[in-house]
């Protein structure tokens, strides 16, 4: 989750209200938001996902000041034409084919609300854009531009420009491999034969969106009074209501927004439009979702407490909200207003008959049973390494294998459970013998007809390490457990590359083979530095039950 | 302490030693007088020191002791004495001294040098001859001769050499192979008082029974004799139990606080395609969660089958434009090869999700429980695992609401110790509205996160179930809880499985 830090002078400003340090703290986590910590002149928030309106000063203050009932209901934004052109060329259509863009006069620039807007834009690239990804912004000084504003697309060998704070000129292509934002970003454009710019009416280049600004017209100063916006990405609607974060937040700073007219190829359409969404309320809806009996009036009463308006009927969404897809999220909207600390908790009377899965019970019996013989319950990782599943027990089993695993320890699925136990044995060799173990783990094997290409079943393991540990006494185990589990089997020998030849059997229930037995070979103990001898069993427990039903 | 009773408690092998005690002071001597092996006489010691009959005292003594070449010199004489046995009759060219007094080439060039600072040979144009002086030497036995018979008896400590024998040690010690000196440790002990008096007593061995046998029972030869006393209070070598994993312990009663609560177990895979895991709870596939960084991806297989098309094609149209109900979606276009992906399940909510898929309209209202081990690709630290077991319930049931989740959060908590229970606004892209569960925690006096719970949106349960009923969901993470139970400040502890600690943990009680 994006965290942002708030200058506690600025949010009091724009809350309209000092709250003491006690009170933030009571208040902000109810809002819907994790407070990370006050203090000072500093709040430190973490802003859920959903709210990328949230992630600046001016975004935050709007939506508490509402909360705590300072400056309630919808917030109006005047918006005037701006006059001005941004002419989008179809050249874009295959690389970054949308962008919204907006003109904000009458900023009065300093360093502390050069530092609010960087971090907008910086969270907002970062959450709302998927790191760019989806959306880049670009906020440029208006002084240096002559309008109207062209969006093109072009052979990024011939577009040459200085980037911002480079000591020269680059070509777009020599800013990918030059220019530290370049390497950043660089793999976004990876393989584009065009690369998008923005560029003036003198053709001079603005930036090359999702990288850099140019040096020359894109960097805002302190003597910045007008900016130009743009967000441009692959979904119009995305990159509008990301502009109309942005410029809601720098209205809040003082400015006035001006919209622009864009000409696609296809049609004109003006930005930014911050009309606010209309949702029919549907009181009977959200009082049954929440179990509450509210009249529309208090229903309106507390989305006002969430920024939202009310007008005949209709719930008025702000244009900056990204979040409100049904009458659900009005539901949790009215919830938080309402306070969750408010809710009168109910256990409804609800008659339904509690059950455990037969199979974990039958599961659980088996521990029981091995438990009662004096042996340890083990608990290990579903995750583990091809060396250890094959190599060290000297067998070729096919794997399920993971993808750009963090650790390379743990990097396929177990297909069997021995390796599991074999690994607490030799993790545990300053431990007084005997070490007799088992586990019932579930272990994944290839299978095409499944749905994943996977199929998972439960084996058991048990395995005996001491100076005494051979197959009689496994045998013994194996013995107590079918006749407490009251199963008849079959053995015969067989061989097993794990095993020393002549000491393992298969067993089989109904036809049905289910496990190995057997005397584990010495290069095997070798393999794994024991120094003890190890019988054991492995019974797949998911076929044995199905040979009970 | 009465004599009698102690001299009833005695073991036989105590019985065996008793005798000697007042005759010798090393554990050493002992062995010799009572003929008991080490490992015995040590443990009559050491019981009769539990019992104040005497006191033990340890030190490390240095000794001397030939080693192979040592051994072998005593034997045939050393290298220096054959060289200028060699040379007697006749003077010999250097190249054939070694063989004809049978030296390795090592000895060879020791005697030379050594014999020649001793003026005991001379040589002329690479002939060499013994003078005067070393016939002489010949004759009478050598200092080092006598040290070396010296050492070849038992353990010689460097400090009662003379300074003669110091001297030779000293040479012999640069020499290959000839001495070494070892770190004994020796046993003594001192007889106490009531040892004293213990050693006038006689003693015979095998007056009283040591073990009560079968055969005493059956032949009565038990009768008028007396037992061994036994020191009762004593320590005895600890053996280990067998027992339940303490991890599967806990999840045992959090399935047991389900199923108390009327609810019933779901189980199903790990591994999953993500359109169980992701698409089919709501979550847009560009959304973060999905990546890489932080879900596990497989790598063989990469890709599985989707379920039957009307669930699908549901799922893509509540994605892409909200489907059928007044909802605008994510608005984007929706990709099936990204959502066939597969992958381990990153929340237990995948069963949920399944479950609910499973259901007619007869079901409900059904409330389903889910305990299981879930995954992240994560580095592993104290606080970080790339496994860790979540447990998960929903209700499903057309007049459920909001207040109902509460209801049933708390009465949960409750269960699992933590009747102080408190709920924030949170966020998942599944549930609306979402809550986050903080529980007091009584003994740090401060409130913990245990996990979150919501109604899920209509945009996952319609496309699934055919309606869009209410669906309670919690899925609180386990390994919170047990950490704090089992006083355990680092989650890798849980799954060590170190065999001593495993069998030392305390039970769970709840």
């Amino acid at each position: 989750m994006p965290s942002i830090k708030l200058n506690k002078t600025v949010f009091n400003r724009l809350v309209g209200k000092e709250l003491s340090d006690v009170e933030l703290r009571e208040r902000i986590p109810m809002m819907g938001t994790d407070l990370e910590s006050v203090g000072g002149d500093e709040i430190s928030v973490e802003v859920f996902p959903n709210r990328p309106d949230m992630l600046s000063e001016q975004g935050f203050a709007r939506a508490f000041s509402s909360f705590i009932g300072q400056k309630t209901g919808l917030r109006r934004y005047d918006v005037k034409p701006s006059g001005s052109k941004v002419i989008i060329d179809k050249s874009v259509s295959g690389v970054r084919p949308f962008t919204a863009c907006a003109i904000v006069r009458g900023l009065e620039f300093n360093d502390e609300k050069i530092r609010e807007m960087i971090q907008i834009q910086e969270k907002l690239h970062v959450t709302f854009g998927r790191n760019r990804k989806k959306l880049a912004i670009g906020i440029y000084p208006l002084e240096h531009i002559k309008l109207p504003i062209r969006y093109f697309a072009e052979d990024p060998k011939k577009v040459k420009f200085q980037p911002l704070e480079f000591p020269r000129e680059l070509t777009g292509l020599q800013i990918l491999s030059q220019h530290p934002a370049g390497r950043e970003y660089g793999p976004l454009l990876e393989g584009k034969d065009m690369f998008p710019f923005f560029a003036d009416a003198n053709n001079e280049i603005l930036s090359m969106p999702p990288i850099i600004n140019s040096h020359r017209t894109g960097k805002v100063t302190d003597q910045t009074e007008e900016v130009f916006i743009e967000c441009s990405g692959f979904d119009f609607n995305t990159c509008n209501i990301c502009l109309n974060i942005i410029v809601a937040a720098l209205a809040d700073m003082g400015g006035r927004i001006c919209s622009m007219e864009l000409e696609f190829p296809d049609c004109k359409k003006i930005t930014p439009d911050l009309e606010p969404r209309r949702m029919k309320l549907d009181v009977p809806f959200v009082n049954k979702w929440l179990g509450l009996r509210l009249s529309e009036d208090q229903m309106t009463g507390l989305l006002a407490r969430m920024g939202h308006g009310f007008e005949m009927g209709f719930v008025l969404v702000p244009a900056y909200r990204a979040d409100i897809l049904h009458m659900v999220d009005l539901a949790e909207d009215v919830a938080i207003a309402y306070g969750y600390d408010k809710f009168e908790p109910d256990l409804p009377k609800v008659a339904t008959l509690g059950e455990e899965s037969p199979f974990e019970v039958f599961r659980r019996r088996i521990s029981d049973v091995l438990i009662g013989l004096g042996l340890l319950e083990t608990n290990t990782y579903n995750l583990t390494n091809a060396v250890d599943q094959n190599s060290r027990m000297g067998t070729d089993i096919r794997l399920a294998e993971l993808e750009s695993a963090v650790n390379t320890d743990y990097n396929v699925l177990r297909a069997w459970m021995l390796p599991c136990m074999m690994k607490v044995l030799h993790d545990n060799k300053g431990s007084e013998y005997p070490q007799n173990i088992f586990e019932a783990g579930t272990c994944f094997r290839l299978d095409a007809s499944s749905e994943t290409g996977v199929c998972e079943f439960v084996r058991l393991a048990v395995a005996l390490c001491g100076p005494d540990a051979d197959f009689t006494r496994i045998k013994q185990v194996f013995d107590v457990l079918a006749q407490a589990l009251d199963f008849g089997y079959d053995s015969k020998e067989t061989e097993h590359l794990s095993f020393i030849p002549g000491r393992v059997a298969r067993i089989s229930v109904g036809g049905l083979d289910v496990a190995y037995i057997g005397e584990l070979h010495p290069q095997v103990l070798d393999n794994w530095e024991l120094e003890m001898p190890v019988s054991c069993f492995e019974l797949n427990i998911t076929d044995l039950y199905k040979a009970f039903k | 302490m009465d004599i009698n009773r102690l001299v009833e408690s005695l073991h036989p092998l105590e019985r065996k030693a008793s005798p000697f005690l007042a005759k010798c002071s090393t554990l050493k001597d002992l062995m010799k007088l009572s003929k008991l092996s080490e490992a015995e006489a040590m443990r009559a010691l050491q019981w009769l020191e539990n019992k104040g009959v005497l006191k033990i005292t340890s030190e490390v003594k240095e000794t001397i002791h030939l080693d192979s070449n040592g051994k072998e010199y005593l034997k045939k004489g050393l290298p220096e004495r054959r060289f200028l046995e060699a040379l007697k009759k006749r003077p010999l060219p250097i190249k054939d001294i070694g063989k004809a007094a049978s030296l390795s080439a090592e000895e060879y060039t020791v005697c030379l040098g050594l014999l020649k600072s001793k003026a005991a040979i001379s040589i002329d144009r690479g002939v060499v001859s013994v003078t005067e002086h070393g016939i002489k030497a010949l004759s009478k036995e050598w200092l080092e001769e006598a040290f070396l018979k010296r050492v070849s008896k038992d353990g010689v400590e460097p400090s009662s050499l003379s300074p003669e024998e110091r001297f030779s040690y000293d040479i012999f010690r640069k020499r290959k192979g000839i001495v070494k000196s070892d770190l004994e440790k020796i046993k003594r002990f001192r007889v106490t008082d009531i040892g004293k008096a213990l050693s006038k007593e006689k003693i015979k061995a095998g007056d009283s029974i040591e073990r009560l046998t079968p055969d005493m029972l059956r032949d009565g030869s038990w009768k008028g004799k007396t037992f061994r006393r036994y020191d009762v209070t004593i320590n005895v070598p600890k053996i280990g139990r067998g027992r339940r994993h303490f991890v599967n312990q806990a999840t045992d009663y959090a399935k047991q606080v389900w199923v108390e609560m009327g609810f019933k177990e779901m189980q199903g895979p790990m591994v999953n395609t993500c359109f169980w895991n992701f698409d089919a709870l709501f979550t847009a596939q560009d959304h973060p969660v999905r990546d890489l960084q932080d879900t596990f991806y497989m790598k063989s297989p990469a890709k599985g089958k989707l379920p039957d098309k009307r669930i699908v094609d549901n799922v893509r149209a509540m994605h892409e434009h909200g489907g059928d109900l007044e909802s605008i979606g994510w608005q984007y276009r929706w990709d099936p090869e990204t959502a066939k992906r597969i992958i381990l399940r990153t929340h237990t909510t995948v069963l949920s999700a399944k479950t609910i898929s499973s259901l007619k309209r007869s079901d409900w209202p059904a409330k389903f429980f889910a305990v299981g081990r879930c995954f992240r690709n994560e580095a592993i630290d104290w606080s970080h695992l790339f496994e860790f077991n979540q447990t998960e319930g929903i209700v499903i049931d057309e007049d459920a609401n909001f207040r109902h989740l509460l209801g049933y959060l708390k009465r949960f908590f409750a269960k699992l110790g933590f009747p102080q229970a408190r709920f924030r606004p949170a966020y998942f892209p599944y549930t609306e509205p979402s809550v986050e569960i903080d529980v007091f925690h009584s003994v740090h006096n401060r409130w913990v996160e245990l996990g979150g719970a919501g109604i899920f949106r209509p945009e996952v349960v319609e496309p699934l179930l055919g309606e869009a009923v209410p669906v309670l969901a919690w899925g609180p993470g386990f390994d919170r809880i047990m950490m704090e139970y089992y006083k355990v400040t680092d989650l890798r502890y849980l799954y060590r499985n170190d065999i001593s600690q495993l069998r030392g943990m305390r039970q769970w009680m709840r």
